[in-house]
C-alpha cells in the first residue's frame, strides 16, 4: 500500500518485530560532526526478509548515509549526533561491531575502484575472508564459489585494474558475496556502466536474490533498468523516508522527478493513456501488450 | 570570439581523416575513424565501455594526437597545436571530475581557468558568480571541491568550462550522478549552446537523456565508427545498436513493437495524440 509516512510511524510496535524482518530502522536521527543539518531526520523503515528495495531521491537526499547507517559506518565510522535505532538481523548496529557487521551487510561502493586494490582479482575476491581468518580450504572453496557465480573465473589472475568497468563491479560484488552475508546494498551499481552491462547486472541482481535467497537494498537513478527487479520503492528526501510501495503503486500517483528520480518514458507515456496503479507499464514490452488487445 | 574565416563557407569545426592511435602499451583505441562536424551541431557518441568514445574526443582539444591520420579543429591541423591553445576554444568535461578539480574552493576552482586564459578581473567574477549560480552551486561556492558529491563536482566541471566560453564544449558522461532537475538543466544548456551557434559532444551511455534532444549519433565499437546518421536513423535500426552493444530507446523499442514507421522523437504528449487517434 502507498502511504506518506510519518515521523511518529515505527514499524509495528505492538507485536514488536516480525520473524520475516530483516532490517529495522526505528525514529533514526543523524547529524555528521562539524555540520549544522541533520542528513537523516526521523527515519523509520523495515525491511523483510528477501526483497529487493529500491531507494530513490535527489542526490544529497541522505540515500547513501541511510545505506551507510545499516551497514555500521554510521555511526563506527562518522561521528556525528546518532540517536534512534538500527537493527541488523536482530544485533542494534550501534553496539555490533563493523567486523561482525561485515558478515551481515555486504557493500558495493558506486565506484568499484574503491573497494578492489589487489594484485589479482582472486586476491581481491579473498580479501575479506583472509580478514577472517578462515581455514585454507574453506577460503579456497567460497572464493572459487563467488567467481563462479559472477562469471569471473577466467579473470581469477588477472590484475584487477586492467579490468573493464563492468568486470570491476562483478570482482567487487564477488568479493562481498564471498563473505555470504545476508544483505547486499548496492549505491548506484551501473553509473559508470554502459546500458548493456548495466542490464546484465540488475540480471544479476534479480537472480542473486532467488538462488541465495539475499536480501538487496539499492540506490539507482535509472528506474527504467531497475524498477522491474524491485519489490518495494523508497523515497528519500530531505533526509527522511517520505513515500514507500510497490514501484508500480509510486509511480502511477506519485511524479518521481519532484524528488529528483526521472520518470521512466515509458512510464510517463503509460500515465498519460491512463494506464496506471497494476496496469502501469514499466517498459516497452508491458506497454504494447496493455495497448495491442485494444488495436 | 572572432571564428576562422572558414567557418562561414560551412567547412567543418573538427574533421578526422583515417585517424588511428595505438596506446603506448600497443592496444590500437582507433583503428580508422573518418568523421567531420559542422557549426552549431550536437553531437552523442554511444558506445560501450572501452569502444574508443573517450579516446576519440580527446583528440578534439589535443590532450591526443593521432598515431596515424590527420584530426583538424577550425581549420588546423592539431599536430600543429598546443593543447593550452586548443582548450581555449575546446572545453572538454572528464568522465571523472576528480580528473579536473585541484583548488581550494569552488570559486577559485572556475575563477583559475579564466585567469589562465588572461580574463579581467570584473569580468572574471561576473562570470564565476553566473557560474555557481546557473550550476546551483552557490552554497558550495566557498567549499573545497574534494568534499562535493560526484554529481556536484561534475556540475562544477561543467561550470568551469563554460566559465570561458569554448565554442565545443566535450562532455564525458556527464548525466553520471545528476538527478532529474540536473538532466533537464543539462538539456536546456545543449540547447541553449546550440542556438549559439556552438558545438556540444556529449559521450554518454545515458540514451534516455539522449534521445529527446535528437542529436546526430555516432556509435562506436572496437575503435571503429559503425554508424553515423541522424538519431531516428541510427537509433531504430538493430543492426547498428547491436553492434555497438546499444540499448535502444524505450519510445524506439515501443514504436517498434507497435508497428509504428517512424518512433516517436520525443515528448509522451506527442506520443500519446497519435496513440489516442489510433486505438480510440
Amino acid at each position: 500500500m502507498l502511504r506518506p509516512v510519518s515521523a511518529t510511524n515505527s514499524s509495528n510496535p505492538v507485536l514488536g518485530r516480525a520473524a520475516s524482518d530483516l532490517i529495522e530502522i526505528k525514529d533514526l536521527n543523524f547529524k555528521y560532526f562539524g555540520s549544522t543539518t541533520p542528513v537523516l531526520q526521523n527515519v523509520n523503515l523495515t525491511v523483510k526478509n528477501n526483497e529487493i528495495v529500491l531507494i530513490a531521491g535527489h542526490s544529497g537526499s541522505g540515500k547513501s548515509t541511510l545505506l551507510r547507517a545499516i551497514n555500521g559506518l554510521i555511526p563506527h565510522q562518522h561521528s556525528g549526533d546518532y540517536s534512534g535505532e538500527v537493527l541488523v538481523d536482530g544485533l542494534k548496529v550501534s553496539e555490533t561491531s563493523m567486523s561482525v557487521l561485515a558478515l551481515k551487510v555486504g557493500y558495493i561502493f558506486q565506484n568499484p575502484e574503491n573497494q578492489i586494490f589487489m594484485f589479482s582479482v582472486e586476491r581481491d575476491v579473498a580479501f575479506g575472508l583472509e580478514n577472517l581468518a578462515l581455514p585454507q580450504a574453506e577460503m579456497r572453496e567460497r572464493v572459487d564459489w563467488a567467481m563462479e557465480l559472477l562469471q569471473i573465473k577466467s579473470l581469477a589472475l588477472r590484475a584487477p585494474h586492467e579490468l573493464s568497468d563492468g568486470q570491476k563491479q562483478r570482482v567487487a560484488i564477488a568479493g562481498v558475496l564471498a563473505m555470504k552475508p545476508k544483505i547486499l546494498i548496492l549505491d548506484e551499481p551501473t553509473s559508470l556502466l554502459d546500458p548493456f552491462t548495466a542490464k546484465s547486472l540488475v540480471n544479476l541482481i534479480r537472480d542473486l536474490r532467488s538462488t541465495l535467497g539475499i536480501t538487496v537494498l539499492i540506490v539507482e537513478h535509472r528506474l527504467d533498468l531497475v524498477a522491474k527487479i524491485c519489490d518495494r520503492m523508497v523515497v528519500v528526501d530531505k533526509g527522511t523516508v517520505v513515500l514507500e510501495g510497490s514501484p508500480r503503486e509510486i509511480l502511477s500517483k506519485t511524479d518521481v522527478s519532484l524528488f529528483g528520480v526521472t520518470e521512466p518514458t515509458i512510464v510517463k507515456l503509460s500515465k498519460r493513456l491512463s494506464l496506471e496503479g497494476e496496469k502501469l507499464a514499466l517498459d516497452a514490452q508491458e506497454l504494447t501488450t496493455a495497448l495491442k488487445p485494444v488495436a | 570570439m572572432q571564428l576562422n574565416s572558414n567557418l562561414k563557407d560551412g567547412k567543418p569545426i573538427v574533421s578526422f581523416e583515417d585517424v588511428f592511435y595505438s596506446h603506448p602499451n600497443g592496444n590500437v583505441a582507433l583503428k580508422g575513424v573518418n568523421f567531420s562536424l559542422r557549426q552549431s551541431e550536437v553531437l552523442a557518441i554511444l558506445g560501450s565501455n572501452g569502444a574508443g568514445k573517450t579516446t576519440l574526443v580527446r583528440h578534439i582539444n589535443g590532450l591526443l594526437k593521432p598515431t596515424r591520420g590527420k584530426v583538424s579543429v577550425f581549420g588546423e591541423d592539431t599536430k600543429q597545436l598546443s593543447s593550452a591553445q586548443l582548450s581555449r576554444r575546446v572545453g572538454i568535461v572528464f568522465q571523472n571530475p576528480n580528473n579536473q578539480l585541484f583548488a581550494q574552493s569552488v570559486r577559485k576552482e572556475i575563477e583559475f581557468g579564466l585567469r589562465n586564459f588572461g580574463f579581467s578581473e570584473d569580468i572574471l567574477k561576473k562570470r564565476v558568480e553566473s557560474a555557481l549560480n546557473d550550476f546551483s552551486l552557490l552554497d558550495y561556492a566557498d567549499r573545497p571541491p574534494m568534499e562535493l558529491s560526484g554529481g556536484e563536482k561534475k556540475r562544477l566541471c561543467i561550470a568551469l568550462v563554460l566559465a570561458w566560453d569554448p565554442d565545443i564544449l566535450i562532455l564525458d558522461e556527464p548525466t553520471v550522478g545528476q538527478d532529474s532537475e540536473q538532466k533537464e538543466k543539462l538539456s536546456e544548456m545543449t540547447r541553449l549552446l546550440q542556438s549559439q551557434n556552438k558545438n556540444v559532444i556529449l559521450v554518454t551511455h545515458d540514451v534516455e537523456f539522449v534521445w529527446p534532444l535528437q542529436p546526430r549519433i555516432i556509435l562506436m565499437a572496437n575503435g571503429l565508427i559503425v554508424a553515423d546518421g541522424t538519431s531516428q536513423a541510427v537509433l531504430s535500426d538493430s543492426d547498428f545498436t547491436n553492434r555497438a552493444d546499444v540499448l535502444a530507446p524505450q519510445l524506439v523499442d515501443f514504436s517498434k513493437l507497435m508497428g509504428f514507421l517512424k518512433p516517436f522523437p520525443s515528448a509522451p504528449f506527442e506520443a500519446e495524440k497519435i496513440l489516442r487517434i489510433e486505438h480510440g
